[in-house]
């Protein structure tokens, strides 16, 4: 029978052991980039993307959204860019634990438009990024609010 | 064996929308079962597509995508009866790859 010390400090070390499990997600797989998806802001992430400028605001990025996500597990978001010369579209959530939800490679076949479904686990501002072939960052952003988080059990 | 994605692919013009709704559980990692124990991770983190055979499309997603994933993308450049092939991969290996043809 424990007593009500030992009983603490085991739940302080399993809380421990599940920060610990919580600040180090899953290894990655080999071609999976996995420290863009640990990356907490968007200065982590333009590190951990090698991207050489800083990130601008730019109009000719598009991010399509509804401004109040109902259920923040399902909040549909569509990122598009006009521009010529993207390599690669990111969509980011600012105060999800990981920033980056999904990179898509634009190909020439293909226009600088995809559109997915992205957890929320609270009201945030939502970016979509353009990192363009020349070396340019360029992103739009907006504020979702979200009357439901995606994000707990 | 995972279930099988549903893909649409519509003309509009010389392009065409193709729509993907996958079937994937895209657990985060993050959340705790009743006992308290974090319910490991599994989720897509690769997904990539073919038009008539060339690849046209890759893309990396995080946790944070939904349950069953929904993902459209636009070709540039199609017409009826090409083919089109979308492959995702999870963090557990597992993979599947379903086919349409462009309507």
């Amino acid at each position: 029978m424990q007593d009500r010390r030992a009983f603490l400090n085991h739940s302080a070390t399993v809380a421990l052991l599940l920060a610990g499990v919580g600040m180090v997600p899953s290894t990655a797989r080999a071609a999976w980039s996995g420290p863009a998806f640990e990356a907490k802001s968007m200065a982590d992430l333009m590190k951990a993307m090698n991207a050489s400028s800083a990130p601008a605001e730019s109009k000719d990025v598009t991010l399509t959204a509804s401004e109040v996500a109902e259920n923040g597990a399902v909040v549909p978001i569509a990122i598009a860019t006009t521009l010529p010369g993207v390599k690669r579209m990111l969509l980011l959530v600012e105060k999800n634990p990981n920033i980056l939800s999904a990179a898509f490679d634009v190909s020439d076949a293909l226009e600088a438009n995809f559109a997915t479904r992205v957890k929320m686990g609270q009201s945030s501002n939502v970016y979509a990024v353009a990192m363009m072939a020349d070396g340019k960052v360029l992103f739009a952003q907006k504020e979702i609010k979200v009357t439901l988080g995606g994000c707990g059990g | 064996m995972a279930d099988p994605m549903r893909i649409r692919a519509q003309i509009e013009g010389s392009k065409a929308t193709v729509r993907v709704l996958m079937q994937h559980e895209m657990e985060t990692g993050q959340r705790k079962d009743s006992a308290g124990k974090v319910i490991p991770a599994w989720f897509i983190q690769e997904v990539s597509a073919t038009h008539n055979g060339k690849p046209v499309m890759t893309a990396e997603w995080g946790p944070a995508v939904s349950k069953n994933p929904f993902m459209s993308f636009v070709l540039k450049d199609a017409k009826a009866g090409d083919k089109i092939s979308v492959t995702w991969k999870d963090n557990k290996g597992d993979t599947r790859t379903d086919e349409v043809v462009v309507a």
